[in-house]
């Protein structure tokens, strides 16, 4: 598998705990999983609310899986391993 | 307008307002939406919530100046566009003059894996932001339930719903929010619960095969309001709340005097014929001569110089010339001269409150001094009986607000059927009379008689009438004399 085959893109809006703990989280499981083939960006709405329009943002915090198709979201803290997982059908 | 504003900002001292600009609306409400607050919009499927919350932001837009976001859960961008525009509104061009902000808010359940605690943030980043590009000062968010079926977790929507309302409040903006009707509640996930301000239903139901929408304010904290159904309607121009009046009798009252158009009947009356401003009711069997009673009163007026607006319930307007050119009466002159509009068409062409608007716009349009509808009885084909009788009481406050003077006809089946007419309206009208045939030998003659008129002398003698070839005549009955 290519490098950054997973591109994830974590919404949140300023640095709530909540929005630091699923950031902790998501990079945990992903140097675990994923190890070398992601990429994470951190979109704060708070400076650019004008991107939750297009990803169809309404919770925060949340994670949206750009690549690979198709999309996908997880919402929430993440604090559920397992779930984040599925989320992002790393496991069925 | 700047009259009936200033009554209701008298009626309600302290709660500030926001004019809805919906026809009807204001009135009933007395003023409008509470300002700066949410206001809930409740009701079943395809009972025009949506219309409702998008009309209130494009009129809002348009003659208040106050431009709007609306929040779609359900419909996209798009849709919404093509949809109102059939209704007139642009939307597409109040986008492009930031007068309006669409955001579609899509939600897929499917899409969508929760792990741990998370808020709607998003929500009121996107709506923040939307409010911030337009400045806007109103809000719709059709219709926020979608939200429940989006999210499993209902603790947290809840608080998350609670602490929207507030937010909505500490910005300032006057919203609408819709719910669909639930099945023991309001709505089906209870956002009356957040929504305490002013909660509105609309209905829509089928009575008889003719369907009515109906409009209740189910609450108004801090404010009066009516309590009554309200029928309303969706034309080409979007909603129209009925009544377009008063819950009380205000209309000014005038001392003038109109006549009859009949010297003979003026002078049965102390020589000066009705009121201006007041309502008529000529009531009689089949034949009697009230189409007659009606046509004679409107060339009368026209010949005053006078406009006079004439709902022709069960003739064509080249009928009514026609038959009442041979009594005499040109009607046809009036026509060309614009001084008289015959509206002609079947009662059961539409229902009841179509009819009032048809009425309505129609007054708007022409801004007559006399009104005739011939005859008035057979609204009732259009509705339920009770249903006809509130609506009348409508046309008629409606007409009498205006300053019109009302001449309506009403068909008694049966001839002998006495002080009562075929919808009991006697009691909304002014004067009311009543005209008849009876046998008299082989004949039938006809009798006139001015059961009451309110405010002024009248003779009470029952009096014969013909119908000549110059018009009606009122004449003596020589036996009713020697009583007298």
């Amino acid at each position: 598998m290519k490098k950054t085959a997973y591109k994830l893109v974590l919404y949140v809006a300023g640095s709530t705990p909540k929005s630091l703990e699923a950031f902790a989280n998501l990079k945990r499981i992903c140097e675990e999983h994923l190890k070398g083939q992601y990429s994470i960006s951190v979109v704060d709405l708070l400076v650019t609310p004008k991107l939750a329009k297009g990803d169809q943002i309404v919770a925060i915090p949340t994670l949206v899986r750009k690549l690979p198709p198709p999309l996908k979201k997880i919402i929430g803290d993440l604090s559920n391993k397992q779930k984040v997982l599925v989320g992002l059908n790393l496991i069925d | 307008m700047a009259k009936t504003k200033a009554a209701w900002n008298r009626a309600d001292p302290g709660l500030p307002k926001s004019l809805s600009g919906i026809q009807g609306l204001d009135e009933i409400t007395l003023g409008g939406l509470p300002k700066g607050r949410p206001t809930l919009i409740c009701g079943g499927p395809g009972c025009g919530k949506t219309l409702l919350a998008m009309e209130f932001l494009c009129r809002g837009a348009l003659e208040s100046d106050e431009p709007g976001v609306f929040m779609a859960f359900e419909e996209k961008e798009q849709d919404l566009i093509s949809n109102f525009a059939s209704l007139g509104f642009d939307l597409k061009s109040l986008v492009r003059r930031k007068k309006l902000a669409i955001d579609y808010v899509h939600i897929e359940r499917s899409e969508i894996e929760e792990t741990g605690g998370y808020d709607l943030e998003g929500l009121f980043v996107r709506l923040g932001c939307a409010i911030d590009s337009i400045g806007a000062k109103r809000v719709v968010l059709d219709t926020i339930e979608a939200l429940f079926s989006g999210f499993s977790d209902e603790s947290i929507l809840r608080a998350e719903l609670r602490r929207l309302f507030r937010w909505l409040k500490d910005k300032g903006v006057t919203a609408i929010v819709t719910g669909e009707k639930g099945e023991t509640l309001l709505t089906k996930y209870g956002l009356e619960e957040y929504v305490a301000d002013c909660v509105i239903f609309l209905d829509h139901r089928v009575n008889e095969q003719i369907a009515t929408r109906r409009l209740k304010i189910i609450k108004y904290r801090g404010s009066g309001h009516t309590t009554n159904e309200v029928p309303f309607l969706i034309g080409k121009r979007g909603i129209s709340v009925l009544p377009m009046t008063s819950m009380c009798l205000s209309s000014v009252v005038n001392s003038k005097r109109i006549s009859s158009g009949i010297k003979s009947l003026d002078a049965m009356f102390g020589d000066t014929g009705y009121f201006r401003g007041s309502s008529i009711l000529v009531s009689g069997g089949a034949g009697c001569g009230k189409t007659s009673f009606g046509a004679q009163f409107a060339d009368s007026v026209c010949r005053g110089g006078e406009r006079v607006l004439y709902f022709a319930f069960e003739e064509s307007q080249s009928q009514l010339a026609r038959n009442m050119r041979s009594i005499g009466i040109g009607l046809d002159r009036w026509i060309d001269k614009g001084l008289l509009k015959i509206v002609a068409n079947r009662a059961t062409l539409c229902g009841l409150e179509m009819h009032l608007v048809m009425l309505h716009d129609a007054v708007e349009e022409f801004h007559p001094a006399v009104v005739c509808i011939d005859p008035i009885t057979t609204l009732t084909g259009a509705g339920l009986a009770d249903e006809a009788k509130a609506m009348l009481a409508r046309i008629l406050d409606y007409l009498k607000n205006e300053g019109i003077t009302i001449l309506a006809t009403d068909l008694n089946q049966a001839a002998t059927a006495g002080d009562s007419t075929g919808i009991c309206i006697s009691s909304l009208c002014d004067t009311w009379i009543r005209i008849s045939t009876e046998p008299q030998g082989h004949q039938r003659r006809r009798r006139l008689v001015i059961i009451k008129s309110r405010g002024m002398k009248h003779v009470q003698q029952e009096k014969g009438f013909e119908i000549t070839d110059k018009g009606l005549r009122i004449n003596d009955i020589p036996e009713a004399s020697k009583e007298a």
